[in-house]
């Protein structure tokens, strides 16, 4: 599959996405936030960073760049998106994912090995992973805490939409220990640990989060 | 010539951690007796020409899409009329003097 990987000014994690789209098994095609096409690609993956500065608030300047005009469009259409922490926020902001990240209820920036359990494998980006199954992968974040009223977490626990949920001390104050959510047609995916820094044993805690760009191919095979 | 002024605050269930430290840090310069502090942000937008019902309805506008973030903040708009001094010295530095 071509996956699309958005540069925004202020990205830092777009080329290790590249990188793990290609492990993969995937064709990576980097999109530019000034882009107003998608270049033909299947799913496309917003990654972290610190995108326009995080000016204003994380997320709210790129959620209006021309690439996420079309990204939005697509992802309405069902297109499989994935937004990794800076990504995540920009998905909140665009209102394709409820809630939103504020910061840390601890105030410090947090970079751990953090521990997860993947709890709906349903998704295009989680098909490779058993339910249930807890995975380690690299948590780094500033503004983390995922927060939305009762009735959008209840909906969203009622619902199966709880994509990730962190175990152990909660890292950064997210509601119900929330790690990432998936929209109701479940292929818009937002997640605030980086899978991305998971996937080769060289670096990183090891290969967990390889399973998020190799469920792609999974999706669709089955 | 008007200022419409846009104050973004987080909405009050949500927590403030910035509002917390810098509530933390009063004590320990010795000030005393203050037992909250939410901060927000102010957007100070000037504005051609008057301000009219359909000037202030487009900056709500654009306070709802981009200066504020609805699922976490409250916003509040008012107009601030410039005084005849502050416009002259507009005029002056303007004029590079």
């Amino acid at each position: 599959m071509k996956v699309g990987v958005v540069t925004f000014p202020g990205s830092l994690d777009d080329v290790d996405a590249q990188r793990a789209v290609r492990i993969g098994g995937h064709e990576a095609v980097a999109l530019w936030h000034g882009d107003e096409d998608l270049r033909g690609v299947d799913a496309v993956v917003l990654p972290g960073g610190f995108s326009y500065g995080d000016y204003l608030r994380c997320g709210a300047i790129s959620r209006f760049s021309p690439v996420m005009t079309e990204v939005v469009a697509a992802a309405e259409r069902g297109m499989p998106v994935l937004g990794i922490c800076n990504g995540f926020q920009i998905l909140c902001e665009s209102h394709l994912l409820p809630g939103a990240l504020i910061r840390n209820d601890h105030r410090k920036f947090n970079c751990v090995d953090q521990r997860l359990r993947i709890e709906n494998n349903r998704t295009p980006f989680t098909a490779a992973y058993e339910a249930g199954q807890e995975v380690t992968i690299v948590l780094k974040n500033g503004e983390g805490g995922y927060i939305a009223d009762e009735e959008t977490l209840d909906r969203l626990e009622g619902e199966g939409r709880v994509v990730a949920r962190y175990l152990g001390d909660n890292p950064n104050g997210s509601m119900r220990a929330i790690a990432g959510v998936t929209n109701e047609r479940g292929n818009v995916v937002g997640l605030m640990p980086h899978p991305e820094h998971a996937v080769e044993a060289l670096c990183g805690p090891g290969t967990d989060g390889l399973g998020f760009f190799t469920s792609l191919a999974e999706q669709v095979l089955a | 010539m008007a200022t419409v002024v846009v104050d973004v605050m987080p909405k009050p269930e949500i927590l403030d951690p910035q509002g917390k430290a810098v509530l933390g840090a009063l004590p320990r310069l010795g000030f005393s007796g203050v037992t909250d502090i939410r901060q927000g942000k102010r957007f100070e937008l000037t504005v051609d020409g008057e301000v009219t019902d359909e000037v202030l309805e487009e900056v709500r506008r654009m306070a709802e899409t981009l200066l504020s973030n609805p699922v976490i903040e409250d916003f509040e708009v008012h107009v601030e009329q410039h005084t005849v001094a502050q416009v002259a010295g507009q005029v002056l530095a303007e004029q590079g003097r």
